[in-house]
């Protein structure tokens, strides 16, 4: 049977697993209402507004 | 066959999910809006739309079969006489889910569940006075 002749060194190893650890920077888009930078698909943090309604009242959350 | 057709467990013992879903769709009837994780609001979503469905005929039937997951007669009641009704021509898709973004602590991502219309809105007046102004106004011209 065939069997590898070295021991694969960690650098080695690792080299070959970093392709798959690379972090992204998110991707963010800017809000309609604000001009705030918000992730995709969420409601804005900073106005409350989602798709150009008022989705959250942040006076009452405080 | 039901392959394929799963469920989130939620990490959860049956009696404890039940009871968690059953809790989280009378709090949704009751406020009509409720904040939770992303995963407890997709399970939410689909008890709840299950009852509302079967709220739209309002019968003895239906409402011990609804009364079986739900311990609350105050808001059996409301689903049935408000809430129900609300939807009646909504083929489905009666619940809404904004993502608010990620909890700190546990980065689960947060979103709202919220019935898609209200029993506090007037949007339905509000819709039916512009009819009427704009009937007015044709009648007028
Ligand atoms: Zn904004």
């Amino acid at each position: 049977m065939a069997v590898p002749k070295y021991k694969t060194s960690k650098a080695r190893s690792r080299t070959r697993k970093s392709i798959n650890m690379k972090l992204s920077a998110p991707k963010l888009v800017e809000c309609s209402t604000c001009g705030n930078k918000v992730l995709p698909h969420r409601v804005c943090p900073k106005c409350g507004f989602y798709r150009g309604k008022q989705v959250l009242n942040l006076e009452d959350i405080g | 066959m039901r392959h394929r057709v799963g469920f989130n467990r939620l990490d959860r013992r049956s009696s404890h999910r039940k009871a968690m879903l059953r809790n989280m769709v009378i709090s949704l009837f009751r406020y009509e809006r409720i904040e939770t994780t992303k995963a407890k609001a997709l399970e939410c979503k689909r008890v709840a739309e299950k009852m509302i469905t079967r709220a739209k005929t309002d019968s003895v039937h239906n409402r011990r079969t609804i009364a079986k997951d739900m311990n609350d007669k105050e808001i059996l009641n409301k689903l049935f006489t408000e809430i129900a009704p609300m939807f009646d021509g909504r083929p489905g898709g009666y619940t809404r889910i904004l993502k608010l973004g990620f909890r700190q602590g546990d980065a689960a991502e947060m979103v709202i569940l919220e019935l898609v219309e209200k029993t506090t809105d007037k949007k339905d007046d509000k819709k039916k006075a512009k009819k009427s102004a704009k009937k007015e106004e044709a009648v007028a011209k």
